[in-house]
This record gives structure tokens, C-alpha cells and sequence, in this order.
């Protein structure tokens, strides 16, 4: 049966102190190819392997961090099948119309208990400059910068886990592939709707609607070592890597944008099927699971957030 | 800034606790000179963070002195704790001598959801 309902992360918008640095960061560094910006200021990107029109928009504010995270599914009926069921969980939900973002259908958006805004939608234009699909070439442009495929995933810090855990496993139909669980309770948790091995993640934060980074996929770990080379030669501010998660088992580089949202450049991850048993690390050696490589969290991993 | 950087005058740092000044350029941040000059095994009196003024991770007290200071987050210094000489130790560059206190908040209260 292939895949119903929510499909994958389609956008993530951002807060960002200097529109003209956030450009030059996420268009040159990490390499996503401007698609426009509107007459609210707000600019939209997209990576050059990515089908829709925009993935990533910034808001210029003065406070760095996440706005929302958006979901596509797979049709309006699935859209509002959601809506029903978000509703009668409890949780109100609000419409945003089509148009507010250029080419973007409406879509529904809601609060879950950690305090972030989450939203879905079904529709978005193709790009213009979409990948080809008759015959196709791997890049029509060479790729910029970091060569960044594509918005992967996000990790959130915010209260109330158990019950995010809930409203994600039991409304949104996502599944768990791995999860930190400590005496007095769950660390953090990393969730999927698809098969990668996490489309969204959370860890246990008191402030509620934070975002510790957003996360752009890379070919292999290579690319990895390239975008590194892309840190140093721009003086990037790098919080940690090349190095790889235990947890997911990824390869990544963690980083900051001007404003200081935590960027991750991430490559690799194992498959994570519905079916399969849940990964739990404990609190003696999660320093592993976060950092594989160095076996132990940095100071900046647990509280170092926007 | 990469490497080295061209030389502008040097203002010395204080931090409060701490029993090492540092020199820092004013073209340069406080929060990079001590990373450059305070490390292991010495306990750093500033937390590192983004380095871009975004996390609140350096929030400081300036008790003396004069500097110049980029945007940063209004989350972590408003703008009347900005008149009061709270900063971002990662946005501030000197014009004199310095002395600062760290100032690090830690996450904030939580707050309704949705609110
Ligand atoms: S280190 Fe993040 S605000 Fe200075
Ligand atoms: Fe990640």
C-alpha cells in the first residue's frame, strides 16, 4: 500500500534578524535557489531538488526562531480528514487561506503542547525550476554552496512530550523509530510519518515553541565533508561535526545562520518502517546516540536554541 | 573574523569571577576574543552559543565601559535592558576598557500554549 495522508516536512518558516545576510546564508551557503520575495518581505526558497514551488520562507523579525512547520498531504479529503480528527481530539484549528503564501493552497494550521505551530496543507504549484522527469539529468544547475537536496527535517524544544507523543502518534498517524527515555521521563523523541528515519523531532525543553535547527539533506558524506569546507572558507559559525548521530544514524554537521538558528547539514539515516521496533536509548548513553563519534552532548546541545 | 585579523586598537575585558583579562580588537566580538584566548582547562566565564546574537547563550551585564553593539534577538535583551548595558557578549565590539558580568537567563517560564 503506498503512502496515505500526510506525506512529508514542506515548509518551514523562519524568523531572521537581516533579510540581506539570511539570503546570502541559506541562497550561496547551503545553496537553495531564491523563488521570490513578496510584498510583505517575506522571501521564499527552495532546493534545487525539491518538485514544489518553495520549501523555506523567511519572515524578518527581531527575534530569530520558527514560525511553523508545515505538512503535505496527499489531497484535501486527506487534509480534511485531519481537520476531524484534531478537532475532535480537543485542539482547535484554524484556516489559512490560499494565497497567503504565493502558489500555496489554504491549508489548516494548530498548536500542539509544546507550544509550536504546526500546519497542513495538500496543494502547491510545481517549480519552474523543478527537477526533470522526462529523461532527466541528476541537476539541471550545477548545485550552489552545500548542494543541499532538500528540507529534511526539524528538531523542536518544548514541554509537555507525553502528550505531543500522543497527538503525533495517535492524530497525525506518525510513528516512532527512536526515543531518549530517562527515569523522570522522556527525553526526546524522533518521529515519522514517511519512512525517513524522523520527519520531525522533539526534546524536553521548559520554554515552550523553540527550534534547536532545521535540518537540509545532503547526497553522502562527502557533500558533508564539502559543506564543511563551505564553513570554514565563509567563517560559518559551527556548533559541532562533521561527525555522525547515533541516534538516526545520520552524518551531520550542526551550524548557525546569521541570526543564530541552528542549521544541521544531514546525509545518510537508516529506513524506518511502520512495523518496525521502537530504538530506546537511556540516559547513560544517550551522550552516544546524540554524538556517535564523540560520545558525549557538547554544552550547547541541550540548551542552545531560538 | 578568519585568522588574523587586521590589527585595530585593543580594549582589555574583564569578566566578573574570571581572574584572566583578554584583549580584544574593536573590530572584533568579545564573545570570539575569549573563545580565542580563554579555553580548556580554564572554565570559560561566558557560555558560547550561536555566535550570531539569536540563543541568548552569552547574555551579559556590562558594568563599565563603552562598545558598540548589532542586532540580536529581542528575546534575550529588550530594548530597555539594552539601555541598561545588557547585551549579547557575541554582538558587542569595544570602544574602551570593558568590565562585564555574565547574565545568562536559562530557558524562560513556560507560557500558556497558544497564547
Ligand atoms: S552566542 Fe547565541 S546570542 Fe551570543
Ligand atoms: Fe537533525
Amino acid at each position: 500500500m503506498s503512502q496515505e495522508g500526510l506525506l512529508r516536512p514542506g515548509i518551514i518558516q523562519l524568523r531572521v534578524l537581516d533579510m540581506d545576510e539570511a539570503i546570502t546564508h541559506y541562497r550561496d551557503r547551503i545553496g537553495l535557489d531564491f523563488v521570490s520575495q513578496e510584498a510583505d518581505g517575506r522571501v521564499y526558497l527552495k532546493a534545487f531538488d525539491e518538485f514544489h514551488r518553495h520549501s523555506v520562507v523567511l519572515r524578518e523579525a527581531d527575534s530569530a526562531g520558527i514560525d511553523f512547520f508545515a505538512f503535505k498531504a496527499d489531497g484535501q479529503e486527506a487534509v480534511d480528514g485531519f481537520r476531524k480528527r484534531i478537532e475532535e481530539y480537543g485542539v482547535d484549528v484554524t484556516d489559512v487561506a490560499e494565497g497567503e503564501m504565493p502558489g500555496t493552497g489554504k491549508r489548516i494550521s494548530f498548536m500542539i503542547p509544546s507550544g509550536h505551530r504546526i500546519d497542513i496543507y495538500a496543494d502547491m504549484e510545481l517549480s519552474e525550476t523543478a527537477p526533470e522527469t522526462h529523461n532527466p539529468y541528476v541537476w539541471k544547475d550545477e548545485p550552489r554552496g552545500m548542494r543541499a537536496q532538500r528540507l529534511d527535517h526539524c528538531l523542536l524544544y518544548g514541554p509537555n512530550l507525553p502528550e505531543v507523543e500522543k497527538f503525533f502518534t495517535e492524530v497525525l498517524d506518525f510513528h516512532i523509530p527512536e526515543r531518549v527515555d530517562l527515569p523522570d521521563g522522556t527525553l526526546a523523541i524522533w518521529m515519522t510519518v514517511s519512512n525517513k528515519a524522523h520527519d520531525i523531532a522533539f526534546v524536553n525543553h521548559p520554554e515552550p515553541g523553540k527550534l534547536h535547527h532545521v535540518a537540509f539533506f545532503l547526497e553522502d558524506w562527502s557533500d558533508i565533508g564539502h559543506a564543511a569546507d563551505v564553513m570554514t572558507r565563509y567563517d560559518i559559525s559551527r556548533d559541532i561535526g562533521p561527525t555522525r548521530h547515533g541516534i538516526t544514524r545520520g552524518q551531520t554537521i550542526y551550524f548557525f545562520d546569521p541570526s543564530g538558528n541552528r542549521n544541521e547539514v544531514f546525509c545518510g539515516g537508516y529506513t524506518a518502517y511502520k512495523d518496525h521496533p521502537t530504538r530506546v536509548w537511556d540516559g547513560n548513553h544517550v551522550g552516544r546516540g546524540i554524538f556517535y563519534y564523540e560520545r558525549q552532548m557538547n554544552d550547547a546541545f541541550l540548551s542552545v536554541v531560538t | 573574523m578568519p585568522d588574523g585579523s587586521p590589527l585595530s586598537a585593543l580594549h582589555s575585558i574583564r569578566f566578573k569571577g574570571c581572574e584572566t583579562d583578554i584583549l580584544c580588537a574593536e573590530d572584533q566580538k568579545v564573545l570570539m576574543a575569549m573563545e580565542q584566548k580563554i579555553h580548556f582547562p580554564n572554565p570559560r566565564p561566558v557560555r558560547v552559543g550561536c555566535r550570531k546574537g539569536g540563543c541568548g547563550a552569552c547574555r551579559v551585564k556590562v558594568t563599565k565601559g563603552s562598545y558598540t553593539a548589532e542586532k540580536s534577538s529581542r528575546t534575550h535583551v529588550t530594548e530597555e535592558e539594552a539601555a541598561e548595558g545588557y547585551a549579547l557578549a557575541c554582538r558587542i565590539s569595544p570602544r574602551s576598557d570593558l568590565e562585564l558580568e555574565p547574565a545568562f537567563l536559562g530557558p524562560r517560564r513556560p507560557v500558556e500554549n497558544g497564547d
